[in-house]
């Protein structure tokens, strides 16, 4: 009965190898959350999530995130739209200088912004005059999440307009629809689930900011950089339930706008 | 009336040039090529959705090259998967109508009778994912019918169907054309050209090579491409000699070693000759006929056609030649049967290299 079993599944040495790796890996990630939410009594997390330098961090850096998802998503899926279907000069360059954030250290980064918006700086200056702050303001912190985030945003939105065949739109155009109505008709409702996978990665990106976010602004303090102020004042039990309520809260909210974005069923089909 | 005169394009993988013909109100024009001549792209020329580097496309003398495809009124149909796989039937169908400039209930009236139109009022709430392809092919032509077009502009409508689908969208295709509806048809399939044009052009080469009625075409085609894609199956390449006197239109084709007597005015030169296997008489025994093309041979090849069998007969050359059910029982041949074949020196055609 085993033999005929086996004989059945056909278990192939080189995928149980291969699963074997698969697991490793998926241990690599697990095991550390694991181990930091099993090593936090449940004492440890309610005192740690009514502290309000806690809660006050969490907050803020929660809609910081998502202001600066916000603001530049209004900007970057119409020119990930671009990206995705139009051919012109130096477009490999652009889509290039698009990556750049990714791969240059987020302190660099941090001290590159800073280098445009502080004090002694027209952009700095002309938003000071107007009693606003970049610097140690959470417009310098949006400003930090968003430069080493959007590539998320306008990577994902480009690769879901390029999978919308071409075709549609032109259908749409030759029923008489402007380009607008094909865009927010056609293009933007069919590439919908990538662009909602990029606000989300973008967002995750923003908010679990610290190099960038550091050198602009250490205060107001957004919640990476309070863990890091406590390991550095307290130690380890001292940042650990923070961290674990931060990546509670996260999970939550990435939850709930999984959830809100599915599309429905009868669309899929 | 659509006039095309002198279109080109540059494209990187192929050159259209040269593209001429007119499509009268009320035509079924069908344009008849291999893949990637360039078929589509004159299509999406005609309907303004790319833009020719050269030439002219007029609708009643007034020039539309380089109108808006939003003004244009050329309703383009692709060949698949061009619905709205996020819309209903009902809003694919309301798309063109621009619904929320329309009343409600005149919409759902209108989107129920373009439905009913294409037989598919039974389906408005379902999604273009659960429907067939001709129930697709259907719904896309409800959709563009919306619009009012002067000219639909059908992309291979057929090619992706299964033969019963295949044959009700054809039986619709002839009736929208009845109801005057003009319709340009790209295809590669030269039956489709025969079962609905009303005018068919031949595109090879990025350019319109032939146009005219569809047994215009098929009877005298202008180049050995056009008789081979038109299914002329009996075309060789060998030398003419004109008749020595000059005078006489009788000349001798040499293939092979055969020679075939023709009826030509062309000068002496390499060329084919193409003639129809409908054109080829078959024998069990040599007759006395008046055709001066007669030659023995051996049966290699029988294949069942519409109306009775092909076979192929190797004379020198391997010629295929249709034959009724009533003859092939009167022969009663068989593969390797010994016969003679005879051709009618007019129905030959020589066509100049």
């Amino acid at each position: 009965m085993t033999q005929a079993f086996i004989r059945k599944v056909r278990i192939e040495p080189l995928y149980l190898l291969f699963t074997f790796f698969g697991g490793l890996v998926l241990l690599f990630i697990i095991a550390p959350l694991a181990g930091m939410l099993l090593q936090t009594s449940f004492t440890e997390l309610t005192e740690t999530a009514i502290e309000t330098e806690v809660r006050d961090s969490i907050w803020l850096t929660l809609w910081t995130s998502m202001a600066a998802t916000l603001i530049l998503g209004v900007l970057s899926v119409p020119f990930a739209y671009l990206l995705a279907r139009k051919s012109f000069p130096f477009k490999r360059l652009v889509l290039a200088l698009v990556d750049i954030p990714i791969v240059i250290p987020h302190s660099a980064a941090g001290i590159a912004i800073l280098g445009i918006i502080s004090r002694d700086t027209p952009l700095g200056s002309a938003a000071e005059s107007m009693g606003f702050h970049f610097v140690g303001g959470a417009a310098g912190i949006m400003f930090a999440m968003a430069f080493v985030s959007i590539p998320f945003l306008i990577n994902a939105a480009r690769d879901g307009f390029a999978a919308v065949p071409e075709r549609l739109e032109k259908a749409a155009f030759s029923l008489g629809a402007s380009p607008a109505r094909v865009f927010f008709a056609v293009s933007v409702p069919l590439a919908w689930r990538a662009i909602i996978s990029g606000f989300v990665l973008m967002w995750a990106r923003g908010l679990s900011e610290f190099g960038a976010v550091v050198v602009v602004a250490y205060h107001p303090i957004v919640t990476p950089v309070l863990i890091y102020e406590r390991f550095g004042a307290f130690g380890l039990p001292s940042a650990r339930p923070i961290s674990v309520v931060f990546i509670g809260v996260c999970l939550v909210f990435f939850i709930v706008i999984r959830l809100l974005a599915r599309e429905p069923k009868d669309a899929e089909r | 009336m659509l006039s095309v005169r002198d279109l080109g394009k540059d494209l990187r993988d192929f050159t259209m040039r040269g593209v001429s013909f007119d499509v009268e109100d009320g035509d079924y024009f069908v344009l008849l090529g291999a893949s990637g001549v360039g078929k589509s792209v004159l299509l999406e020329l005609l309907a303004g959705l790319i833009m020719p580097d050269e030439g002219r496309v007029m609708w009643d003398g007034q020039d539309i090259t380089y109108q808006r495809i939003q003004h244009r009124r050329m309703g383009l149909v692709y060949q698949q998967q061009a619905l709205f796989p996020h819309m209903t039937v009902h809003q694919n169908i309301a798309f063109g109508l621009r619904p929320g400039k329309m009343q409600p209930g005149a919409l759902r009236e209108r989107v129920a009778e373009l439905a009913e139109n294409v037989n598919v009022s039974d389906l408005l709430h379902r999604y273009p994912g659960t429907l067939s392809g001709g129930e697709s092919q259907r719904v896309a032509l409800a959709r563009t019918l919306a619009t009012r077009p002067r000219c639909l502009l059908l992309d291979e409508p057929l090619s992706s169907l299964d033969a019963q689908s295949r044959s009700e969208l054809q039986a619709l295709l002839r009736s929208l054309h009845r109801k005057g509806h003009t319709v340009i048809h790209v295809t590669h399939e030269y039956k489709e050209a025969m079962a609905l044009a009303s005018r068919v052009a031949i595109m090879e080469h990025g350019t319109v090579t032939q146009v005219g009625t569809p047994s215009e075409v098929f009877h005298n085609p202008k180049s050995e491409f056009v008789a081979r894609f038109v299914g002329i199956r009996n075309t060789f390449e060998g030398r003419l000699e004109a008749s020595a006197d000059g005078n006489c239109a009788w000349s001798q084709f040499v293939t092979e070693g055969l020679v075939f007597q023709v009826l030509s005015e062309a000068s002496s030169g390499t060329g084919f000759l193409v003639f129809r296997s409908e054109d080829l008489m078959v024998f069990r025994s040599r007759v006395d006929s008046s055709e001066q093309n007669c030659f023995p041979g051996k049966v290699v090849d029988m294949a069942p056609a519409r109306l009775g069998a092909e076979l192929i007969i190797d004379i020198g050359v391997k010629v295929a030649a249709l034959v009724t059910s009533e003859s092939m029982r009167r022969l009663d041949v068989e593969c390797g049967s010994d016969v003679w074949v005879s051709l009618n020196a007019s129905a030959a055609r020589y066509i100049e290299k």
